[in-house]
């Protein structure tokens, strides 16, 4: 499709969103009416930058329905966010929202080169979060034979992986490196399993950890992005080229804005992620805030899809940790941990405040054949990471060596930062 | 002679040492001598033990993190300067001790010793069959 057409069909969904949530959101048209806009006023995609932000405040202040644009009897799948500092997000899709999912999402998986041939395991969790039935359905979509197999049961999985013989599957790169250990353990290399394809996705991981994943599970692994409140898995993917994720913007509007001002930046700038929902009807949103930071890139994808990328998601806006008044990200760490082959991919973030000054400690697992019987050499191995480290993020770290196995993993969503100024 | 040592990577927490010792009491390892070396925030064991392999498999089986070092054991008597003749003669040689430790019996001790090269130590100590004063 033409730049020139898709910006017309923004602009046209665009308005009949407007005219939806304003004739059935009471949140929204109150906004509206306060800010003097009614829906003939967006009429083309320029428009956007004259409607109100969506947080995911608005979503918690209006619990649990309040901002569903349906009526009840026109949703058919409730999901909800995890909800670990407030009220869980619930999100209400109707029948065409499920098939607008269903299609995005097997866009995806095509993009990655899945066929109705694969057999494909999908192992993010079933159930209320998004990940599983999300991905689930497209591969349903494309004609693949779909292995639910869920999280939790890894021995299993890695049973089903040889015996079925399955090609693809989607998790989240944590629990990748996890099946990559735990096929260690059982004595299993790369070539004892048949994947193809992998689509990662849920949380942010870095180039490194792709590399690693590639090397260690023997496919090719493709970024998979989403989020519940948008949608779920499907609102964009990595083509062939790995060069950023090409975003479905025809059902999903994206502009990145300054988290400080909220003012639109240009193409190639990194901030705030924000979407509007273009055709969503169950709970359709205006400039949702994703509070995850990245850029939109410039110029055409050498696949030939015109569907604009965004980059790879360097960190959350609320996820970034301010240490004696410096940004830090906790991906910065990664990206320097995964460059030293000494480390298992796993590291977790220790901050506190002692004598009223900021401490970041860096907690790093030594790989097996790393260890040294001399002090010096495992003091030096010590250094050498704080060196990069600092390097890096212009603070120092105390870096603590751990033991094999002592950091704890999650089979969802990983855990890397603790906190402790923000408990007393 | 040439034996072989374990060293055991532990991070400095209550009970690790004993963790170490429950794995290998278990197995029905014994322990002939051992030192630990500490840092502010981890600490390297390095054991003698009556069987090596099994050792290593239950000790990683447990998930710690095992090296196995050459190293040189020695017996010496148990008496006022038998140690020193034989660093002594070490010293003459030019060989570098990068730890080393001992234990002693009622009427010998054995004395572990980790030198930068373990070959030429071996046989410069195969010229002295028993030290003595």
């Amino acid at each position: 499709m033409s730049r020139d057409e898709m910006t017309d069909l923004q602009g046209k969904r665009l308005h009949k969103l407007v005219e939806l949530v304003y004739h059935h959101v009471p949140f929204y048209r109150e906004k509206l009416q306060a800010m003097d806009i009614t829906p003939e006023d967006i009429r083309t995609v320029e428009d956007i930058v004259k409607l109100p932000f969506t947080t995911k405040q608005d979503l918690r202040d209006n619990y649990p329905l309040g901002l569903q644009a349906a009526a009840q009897s026109e949703i058919v799948r409730i999901h909800a966010s995890s909800g670990t500092t407030g009220n869980p997000t619930i999100v209400g899709y109707t029948g065409r929202d499920i098939e607008i999912w269903k299609e995005v999402a097997a866009r995806c998986l095509t993009a990655y080169g899945v066929t109705r041939n694969d057999i494909f395991s999908v192992g993010y969790g079933y159930g209320l979060f998004t990940g599983g039935l999300g991905v689930h359905n497209g591969v349903e979509y494309v004609g693949a034979s779909v292995v639910p197999t869920s999280t939790g049961n890894t021995e299993k999985h890695l049973r089903l992986l040889r015996d079925l013989k399955i090609t693809g599957i989607a998790c989240t790169p944590s629990y990748a490196l996890y099946l990559a250990e735990a096929m260690d353990k059982a004595g299993l290399t790369k070539d004892d399993i048949y994947l193809k394809v992998g689509a990662f996705g849920a949380e942010p991981w870095t180039e490194n950890m792709r590399r690693e994943i590639e090397s260690r599970l023997g496919l090719q692994a493709y970024n998979i992005y989403g989020l519940s409140e948008i949608m779920g898995p499907g609102v964009s993917y990595e083509c062939e080229f790995k060069q950023g994720s090409h975003i479905c913007e025809d059902h999903f509007y994206p502009e990145i804005i300054d988290p400080e001002t909220l003012e639109p930046l240009g193409r190639g700038r990194t901030g705030e992620l924000v979407f509007t929902t273009l055709t969503k009807t169950g709970m359709p949103l205006l400039r949702y805030r994703t509070k995850d930071l990245t850029s939109l890139m410039e110029g055409d994808c050498p696949c030939g899809r015109t569907s604009v990328r965004m980059t790879r998601i360097i960190g959350r806006s609320d996820d970034m940790l301010i240490i004696r008044g410096i940004n830090v990200f906790p991906s910065q760490v990664e990206s320097v941990i995964l460059e030293m082959p000494e480390f298992e991919p796993r590291y977790m973030l220790v901050v506190d405040r002692v004598n009223n000054l900021d401490t970041l400690q860096v907690q790093v697992e030594v790989r097996k054949d790393y260890f040294s019987d001399e002090v010096g050499a495992m003091l030096q191995l010590k250094k050498k990471l704080a060196d990069r480290l600092r390097s890096i993020l212009s603070i120092s770290a105390d870096v603590r060596l751990m033991e094999p196995n002592s950091i704890p993993r999650s089979e969802g969503k990983s855990v890397r930062i603790l906190d402790k100024r923000h408990i007393d | 002679m040439t034996i072989k040592q374990i060293s055991i990577f532990l991070e400095n927490r209550k009970g690790r040492i004993n963790d170490v010792t429950k794995v290998l009491a278990q197995a029905g390892i014994n322990m002939e001598a051992f030192c630990i070396a500490e840092t502010a925030d981890f600490g390297l064991m390095r054991l003698i033990v009556s069987e090596v392999d099994k050792a290593v498999d239950v000790l990683r089986a447990a998930d710690f993190a095992v090296i196995v070092t050459d190293v040189i054991s020695i017996r010496c008597d148990n008496v006022p300067g038998a140690l020193s003749s034989v660093l002594e003669t070490l010293a003459e040689k030019g060989i570098f001790i990068e730890y080393m430790y001992a234990f002693s019996r009622s009427e010998t001790a054995d004395v572990i010793i980790k030198p930068d090269r373990l070959d030429e130590c071996a046989r410069i100590l195969e010229g002295i069959s028993r030290c003595s004063r």
